[in-house]
């Protein structure tokens, strides 16, 4: 069955969205985030959409679960690549993407993440902040 | 108005079409005689001879209904005309004179074919002076969409010049807005500032809105909505030189800043920048 | 005003509204909207069709390029013969803290649209319609 792949990075996932998602594949790459966080212990999840060229509420929503799903399993979510006419079409949509953070690309989404990350070695596990 | 059915136009104008002709060029080259070497008789020629047949054949068909399929072509070949001697400098009279001057050549004819019958020739001589009217005001209509077309590139063309970003050091870039604001304009420096963005990959834009005289709800929801695009693709934005009376118009408007970080001048929000960058300027100092 | 083309579809399953949004995007292009333009009115487009199947439980959406005083026009019109909207001004207020659902696809189409016009019975069904001008 289809399924957006996900590559590892060190103790990073990396999604990158191409396709023009149908609910199914949504929903399948949720369930496979999450058990690949869990699988590999991993600290963050970037999901690069810059080449998607629509987010309706539905694919909003699924960033926010994702996020929230992470967060939950002690990782942080970072969505990169948002093209600007999709920024602007969501914002005139009113979503906001709460609790997702963002970032213009790929690099300056792992230099959040090492700024983010860096201060956490010894913190508590089980402080999601 | 005559019926199509009965009006006898249609076969007088094919039955006379090339002395019409004839007698049209010739009056159009006459009255342009001041204009000559504006256009060639032969040109001339050839445009009448287009657009003759073209509403000869019209208007054997339908008469009166210019909007109907018939008249396509006729009217295409008067919008190439206007627009040809637009681009020559013909004033929108005198394209539309192209037409009018069409009247008296058929006029002369119906006359002469059923002079005998008082009532038609008024009542088909109005039906031509209606028609070619329509026809000569199509022509200023085109005339007057192509100017409209103009002036549109113009207004998007100086919008675009106006809006130049810069990028003030890596990672740092800024707009800073001239004039005034209103919906157009700031949505195409909304979105000038976001493919910049994205092009040079810096996270941080500054707004400097000191050269903004005045600034109304609209163009406060405006800036507050390319912060938020630019945002949430992972830019922050900074507002700067917000102008006392900006400052007293914006909270009586209750407009809400939310979070959006301002500045009264661009060189505090540069600093904050550069901070937020991770850099700082440092003197230099003993240089002699 | 004046249609010069038209496309029906049926709107029955979760595939259908990928379908919507591609023939929406591909009518776009080809009628030279820009992109931000074509942008909004796939986006909206891809709400109501959502809508379409989530409340209207299965309809069609209906497809037209609209010409009108020479300026070109995409019109998309979603119907279905659902349960139908009791209170219409309730659900066009942004429901999306609440929740999202309903109130964000309905407030949202219409602020990405230039028209929106929306119909509906309880128990008969509802029809939307956006329509979106070139270069506005």
């Amino acid at each position: 069955m289809e399924r957006i792949p996900i590559l590892k990075m060190g103790r990073y996932l990396l999604v990158t969205v191409q396709v023009d998602m149908h609910d199914r594949l949504a929903m399948t790459l949720q369930d496979d985030l999450t058990n690949q966080i869990v699988e590999h212990k991993a600290r963050a999840v970037l999901i690069d959409i810059s080449t998607l060229e629509i987010v309706d509420s539905f694919i909003g929503r699924m960033l926010a679960n994702i996020a929230a799903m992470s967060r939950v399993l002690d990782a942080m979510t970072v969505v990169v690549g948002m093209q600007p006419s999709v920024a602007i079409t969501l914002v005139e949509l009113g979503l906001s993407l709460k609790g997702v953070y963002t970032a213009l690309n790929v690099e300056k989404g792992m230099e959040f993440l090492t700024t983010s990350l860096s201060g956490e070695d010894g913190a508590d596990a089980g402080n999601t902040g | 108005m005559a019926q199509t059915g009965t009006s006898k136009i249609p076969d007088i104008l094919a039955k006379y079409k090339a002395d019409i002709l004839t007698d049209w060029t010739r009056q159009q080259l006459e009255s342009m005689a001041s204009r000559r070497g504006a256009m060639r008789e032969g040109d001339i020629t050839e445009q009448s001879t287009e657009f003759l047949n073209a509403f000869v054949e019209a208007a054997a068909g339908n008469l009166t209904d210019l909007r109907s399929e018939k008249w396509d072509a006729a009217r295409e070949v008067l919008a190439a005309v206007s627009r040809s001697r637009a681009k020559k400098g013909f004033t929108p009279s005198e394209t539309a004179m192209f037409v009018f001057s069409l009247k008296q050549p058929i006029l002369t004819r119906l006359r002469a074919e059923i002079g005998d019958d008082v009532d038609a020739v008024a009542s088909e001589g109005w039906t031509v002076n209606e028609v070619l009217d329509r026809l000569g005001l199509f022509t200023m209509e085109v005339y007057q969409k192509g100017r409209e077309e103009v002036i549109f590139r113009q207004q998007q063309e100086l919008m675009e010049l106006s809006t130049p970003v810069v990028s003030l050091w890596e990672n740092v870039l800024a707009l800073p807005l001239i004039g005034t604001l209103d919906s157009a304009r700031t949505q195409v420096v909304m979105e000038s500032l976001l493919q910049a963005i994205v092009k040079s990959g810096a996270a941080i834009a500054i707004i400097d809105i000191t050269g903004v005289p005045t600034v109304d709800t609209l163009v406060a929801q405006h800036l507050l909505k390319t912060v938020a695009a630019a945002r949430l693709m992972g830019a922050d934005c900074i507002i700067s030189g917000i102008r006392p009376q900006i400052a007293q118009t914006i909270v009586h408007l209750g407009v809400d800043l939310g979070d959006v970080i301002t500045k009264a001048t661009l060189a505090d929000a540069f600093a904050l920048a550069l901070q937020r960058s991770g850099m700082m300027v440092v003197s230099i100092k003993g240089r002699s | 005003m004046p249609v010069i083309r038209d496309e029906l579809m049926q709107v029955r399953a979760s595939d259908d509204i990928v379908r919507v949004r591609q023939m929406v995007r591909a009518l776009a292009v080809e009628l030279g909207f820009g992109l931000v333009d074509q942008t909004k009115i796939v986006t909206a487009a891809s709400e109501l069709a959502r809508n379409t199947l989530d409340y209207g439980l299965g309809g069609t959406t209906l497809v037209e390029v609209l010409e009108e005083n020479s300026r070109i026009g995409l019109r998309i019109t979603f119907e279905d013969n659902g349960p139908g909207i009791a209170d219409i001004n309730l659900a066009m207020t942004d429901g999306y803290t609440s929740g999202g659902g309903l109130g964000l696809g309905l407030s949202g189409a219409k602020r990405l649209s230039n028209e929106f016009t929306i119909e509906s019975r309880v128990g008969e069904g509802t029809r939307i319609a956006i329509t979106r001008w070139k270069g506005r």
